[in-house]
């Protein structure tokens, strides 16, 4: 008994100090190594931040000063003021204009996509049927091809079916999301089975049964992907730019393009517009810090 | 009715009516265009005449020296963009991952800033950045080394490290918090148990962190191949429109673009779709071939 113990008792006084010994040692490398990766950390984050930093102190300047001196970060503080923000409020421009499509728009397709989308997956994740292999792999088809790729056809289509210069033409195609579909199917998978076969004893039909039981328990993968939704949409350049025509229907990204001269004439409205055309979703990612990270990151979980 | 109602209830009948949506978008807005642009990249498509012309569209493509360009500049962009936004979003990953490093979270938000940026604006700061004034801001920083201003984006090398910053400063935060997302499926015992061993950072970095974080890397190699050759808008946000002197900034899709909406040539551009669309396809399938990913799921 007693060499028992003994035995244990060294075997414990070996492994304490194997694990304490490197520690003792490194103590006074494990700050430095701290401050160091602090230090490059910041620096990476300066660089990061220095374009917003950039275009903010720009949009404080006055437009032709960016036309003859370019963008810096020289701090003149005789130029500097609130002359830009005050036309951006105030001035003859169609700024809220696209701000408000922008923004219509946005809505709409978070609603429609998350619907559309949860509807189809609820149908791959819950049922067996026939076709559900086949048209699964459809789903990925469609996300391993890049929409620039079917712009052209695309955009054909829509004017064949007059969605052109119309809202509907830019949600439509996009409504049931591949990627979208592809999360939902992998979030339903995981919930259990009981819930449905519960609600089917209960009397409740098919469509009862995904109205009240499944979209309630949805409500994580929603936030998450409405916020990836909303964030494509609101940033949406390409497909928009194809389909509107008329400057009252543009999106902010399209307006701003317009802004794009090369006389640079509208260079004021262009950066205190850019600057503020970010704000929502800064506001928004600042709120839903969670959800933002877990809708950009939800394809990699699949592993 | 109530027949019907039956019907619609059954088990068999209401998956198709749940995914009936999906298949309609299928069929309109992607077999169909695919089958029409594939059509088209063997006509002349020209407004109100159409006509067959075989191969024509595609032999002209072979020998049209800007599509190749516009090839090498996308292939160029998907090589240098994997080359810097797999190995350090990886590292700065490992690092941030790290108990003993101070405010993750805020560098978290930070790196993760620039995309929620869009393209357009993101195109114009650095449009700005990279002007070619003495006073634009990175020929300030030059010139504070002692170099004379640059004109960035009329220069083959310049313009593309431009486009290349850009897209590092943008993904570099999303691709970062794939990886961290990765880190977090790796048990903390293997890194201590490799620690007792006597592994220091560096071979616990090799040894554990790269191996493991393999699924992550095939899905980020993945999507950079395809955002890599797809890419168009960044180029056209930089250089302020599709055209870019002697086309350094032209990729395969502005050349689709251009042929196809700024030269109405819709024929000739289908033939550049469905090139491109062959190419994505191929390399995506050798990539996940080549890394085992469909090996698994033929098992």
């Amino acid at each position: 008994m007693k060499n028992e113990i003994d035995v244990f008792s060294t075997q414990e006084n070996k492994k304490i100090n194997q694990t304490q010994f490197p520690i003792k040692t490194t103590k006074k490398n494990i700050t430095a190594i701290r401050i160091f990766l602090l230090i490059f950390f910041i620096i990476l984050s300066v660089l990061i931040l220095l374009p917003f930093y950039a275009i903010l102190l720009a949009s404080f300047k006055p437009g032709g000063e960016l036309i003859r001196h370019g963008l810096n970060l020289r701090i003149q503080s005789d130029i500097l003021s609130l002359n830009n923000y005050r036309f951006l409020f105030t001035g003859e421009h169609s700024y809220f204009t696209w701000f408000k499509n922008s923004m219509v728009l946005t809505i709409l397709q978070v609603i429609c996509t998350l619907i559309v989308s949860a509807t189809v997956g609820y149908g791959f994740a819950v049922y067996d049927f026939k076709l559900k292999i086949p048209l699964f792999i459809c789903v990925l088809l469609i996300m391993m091809v890049p929409f620039e790729i079917l712009m052209l056809p695309l955009y054909q289509q829509t004017i064949k079916m007059n969605l052109i210069n119309t809202k509907l033409g830019i949600l439509l195609p996009f409504m049931a999301n591949s990627s979208i579909i592809f999360f939902f199917i992998q979030y339903l998978t995981g919930i259990p089975r009981d819930i449905i076969d519960a609600g089917r004893v209960d009397g409740a039909t098919e469509y009862g049964i995904f109205l009240r039981l499944i979209l309630p328990i949805m409500k994580p993968a929603f936030a998450a992907m409405g916020i990836l939704a909303g964030m494509n949409s609101w940033n949406n350049f390409l497909w928009p730019l194809l389909v509107f025509r008329e400057s009252e229907k543009f999106t902010l990204p399209i307006g701003l393009n317009t802004l794009l001269t090369p006389y640079g004439n509208n260079y004021d409205l262009l950066i205190v517009g850019s600057c503020f055309s970010i704000l929502p979703i800064f506001i928004l990612f600042l709120c839903f810090q969670q959800y933002f990270i877990e809708g950009m990151t939800a394809g990699s979980i699949k592993g | 009715m109530v027949r019907l109602k039956k019907i619609l209830n059954s088990q068999k009948v209401a998956p198709y009516v749940f995914i009936t949506p999906f298949i309609l978008t299928f069929l309109i807005f992607f077999v169909y265009p695919l089958f029409s642009t594939t059509i088209m990249s063997f006509q002349s498509v020209l407004p109100g005449q159409i006509e067959f012309i075989g191969f024509t569209n595609y032999r002209r493509l072979f020998s049209d020296k800007i599509f190749w360009k516009a090839v090498s500049n996308s292939i160029k962009y998907m090589v240098v963009t994997i080359l810097f936004l797999i190995p350090f979003p990886m590292l700065f990953a490992f690092f941030i991952d790290k108990k003993i490093m101070i405010g993750r979270e805020v560098f978290k938000s930070i790196f993760f800033l620039p995309a929620l940026t869009s393209v357009v604006v993101a195109g114009t700061i650095f449009r700005l950045i990279f002007g070619e004034l003495p006073g634009s801001l990175m020929n300030t920083v030059i010139s504070a080394l002692g170099m004379a201003p640059i004109k960035w984006l009329k220069i083959q090398k310049t313009g593309f490290a431009a486009l290349i910053i850009l897209a590092c400063w943008r993904w570099t935060g999303v691709n970062m918090l794939y990886f961290l997302s990765g880190l977090k499926n790796i048990p903390e015992q293997l890194y201590e148990s490799a620690a007792i061993d006597g592994a220091n950072g560096f071979e616990r970095f090799i040894y554990i962190t790269i191996p493991l974080l393999k699924p992550t890397t095939i899905y980020v190699l993945t999507i950079s191949i395809y955002a890599g050759l797809a890419m168009f808008t960044e180029s056209y946000m930089l250089w302020a429109g599709n055209n870019s002197p002697q086309n350094i900034g032209l990729t395969i899709v502005g050349y689709l673009y251009r042929q196809g909406i700024e030269k109405n040539s819709m024929g000739y551009a289908s033939a550049v779709g469905l090139i491109l669309l062959i190419f994505t396809m191929g390399i995506n399938l050798t990539q996940l071939r080549f890394t085992g990913v469909l090996k698994k799921e033929e098992e």
